[in-house]
């Protein structure tokens, strides 16, 4: 459903990622994991059609959250959410209210972004992101700014679109998250993929590459049982 | 809201067909259509202009302090005027003030959009303006300071002030083209401004054409702004207060501020040119006050005032 296949991707003179093969399928949730300077928005910004290696925007198909995304005006929880409708040049009303109900904005959709919390102005943020219908999400950090209940309900939310047929990227540093509700985990390091598979085989590696005892939980006991 | 801004233009505009030096009321064909038409015309065009392309600019620039002023056009457009003056063509041939206007912001313009089609990011647009406007700054200081005539540079620093008096149909001829054209272009790029709220890159993951965007707001600007400057002097403040005056009414969409900014820059203009116009009437003054300062006299309290409400990391 998107897949890239670069050599290199160069960002500002040096290459940020090397020898890229990746694809993914209809249906799937993957995370992608890795240290800071990965590579891994830049593998979501080539996804996203925004660096010349990866091609143009295809902005029906695929929507495209970047990191720390924010609103140079005070406009509404609304208005913002509205602006996923730009790619399809109509007003459409209903799949913007599906997308406020789905964040759990409707209490706030008369709100102004630059006057709520960090957390509900990334969720209107989302909104805006799911409002385009679009069938692949690339998602940088989707829950940074979340508290840890709106983070699993966005989570939730995001594995039902995938099983629904959609095709969701999540760029993460929460390794509970990315274990519990992906499909598959992809970590980069130094720009190149080092691990592909789903999230108990890449914590058994991890684990075995550490010399770990750990058995495969990825549920944490703490938490209610996953989707 | 558009509707109340529409009356305010419409009441101004005929207030402003029956006001003037021969005193109030229905005047002499002669004067409506050779004095008063043109010059109420003429406020109507050129606040209209600015007022939507400061909006445009604020919403292209993620800026609020962003002013059609800022990227020069207006400064070329005096530099070309201020040739014409040094030059003497203006006292040959009356419309060579005007369109020696016109020829400055249309360079100035030309300049813009050349750098605009290789780096159009939204700041690197700015500092080119900023760049601009010193450089026709020092240009206009230069010819000033080498005036023949010292005549020159009195008339030079009156029409800079901006102003409307004595402007003829040759005028309001000559600029409509231009500012119409600019205006149009201008009107149409709010769903692209919308996207660009959000940042370049999410405004090109939405599809927005991010580059033909700023250049078309460049080239809109420079229609509309210099065009104005070229007929009317230097008229500031219009194009940075006018959205902010709006914003608290319309919301901060930017493609909702647009024809509301059309209509309140008319609006303001005709307003202070009114002003201009009834403060000799009304007051001991042997000449009208010019329109630039007024717009910057009635501006500046609203801008304060707005200022105090703008939030720590808010755009306002």
């Amino acid at each position: 459903m998107i897949a890239l296949r670069a050599a290199r991707v160069r960002l500002g003179g040096h290459d940020v990622l090397h020898d890229i093969a990746f694809s993914a399928a209809a249906g799937e949730m993957v995370a992608l994991c890795g240290p800071n300077g990965s590579g891994k928005s830049t593998l979501l910004r080539a996804l996203a059609g925004l660096l010349p290696e990866g091609g143009a925007p295809d902005p029906r198909r695929v929507a495209y959250l970047p990191q720390g995304a924010r609103c140079a005006w005070g406009m509404t929880v609304a208005e913002v959410a509205a602006l996923g409708r730009i790619p399809h040049g109509d007003n459409d009303p209903a799949p913007v209210e599906r997308a406020l109900l789905a964040c759990g904005l409707d209490g706030l959709r008369g709100q102004r972004v630059d006057r709520i919390s960090g957390g509900q102005a990334r969720r209107a943020m989302l909104a805006r992101v799911l409002a385009t219908d679009a069938q692949v999400l690339l998602l940088d950090e989707p829950t940074a700014d979340l508290d840890p209940a709106a983070a699993h309900a966005i989570m939730a939310l995001l594995r039902r679109i995938a099983r629904q047929g959609g095709c969701v990227l999540v760029v993460l540093h929460a390794l509970d998250l990315a274990l519990r509700y992906a499909d598959r985990v992809v970590v980069l390091q130094a720009g190149r993929i080092v691990a592909d598979a789903p999230p108990d085989a890449v914590l058994a590696a991890a684990a075995a590459a550490f010399g770990l005892p750990w058995g495969v939980d990825p549920s944490p006991r703490l938490l209610p049982p996953g989707p | 809201m558009t509707r109340w801004l529409s009356l305010a233009v419409a009441v101004l505009f005929v207030a402003s067909l029956l006001t003037g030096a021969a005193g109030v009321g229905v005047p002499d064909p002669l004067i409506l259509w050779q004095i008063r038409l043109p010059r109420a015309a003429l406020a109507l065009l050129v606040g209209g202009g600015l007022g939507l392309s400061g909006a445009v600019l604020q919403g292209a620039l993620r800026n609020p302090l962003a002013d059609p002023g800022l990227l020069g056009i207006g400064g070329c457009a005096a530099l070309g005027a201020v040739v014409a003056f040094y030059w003497g063509l203006s006292a040959v041939f009356a419309p060579a003030l005007p369109l020696a206007g016109l020829a400055g912001a249309a360079l100035g313009c030309a300049f813009l959009l050349a750098f605009a089609g290789r780096a159009a990011s939204g700041p690197s647009l700015i500092l080119a303006g900023v760049a601009l406007s010193a450089l026709a700054a020092a240009l206009l200081a230069l010819a000033l300071t080498l005036a023949p005539n010292p005549f020159a540079l009195a008339e030079v620093t009156f029409w800079l002030m901006g102003g409307l008096e004595d402007r003829t149909l040759t005028h309001l001829l000559l600029a409509a083209g231009p500012i119409v054209l600019g205006c149009g272009v201008l009107l149409a790029l709010g769903r692209g401004l919308d996207g660009l709220a959000l940042g370049e890159e999410v405004a090109a993951s939405l599809g927005v054409p991010v580059r033909r965007t700023l250049r078309l707001a460049a080239a809109g600007v420079a229609l509309a702004v210099g065009a104005g400057a070229a007929v009317a002097g230097g008229i500031g403040f219009v194009g940075l207060v006018v959205p902010h005056l709006l914003r608290p009414a319309m919301g901060e969409r930017p493609s909702a501020l647009l024809a509301p900014s059309l209509l309140g820059g008319a609006a303001l203009l005709l307003a202070a040119d009114l002003l201009a116009r009834t403060a000799p009437l009304l007051l001991p003054l042997q000449q009208e006050p010019r329109l630039g300062v007024l717009t910057a006299l009635l501006g500046a309290p609203f801008l304060v005032r707005i200022a105090r409400r703008v939030a720590p990391g808010g755009a306002g």
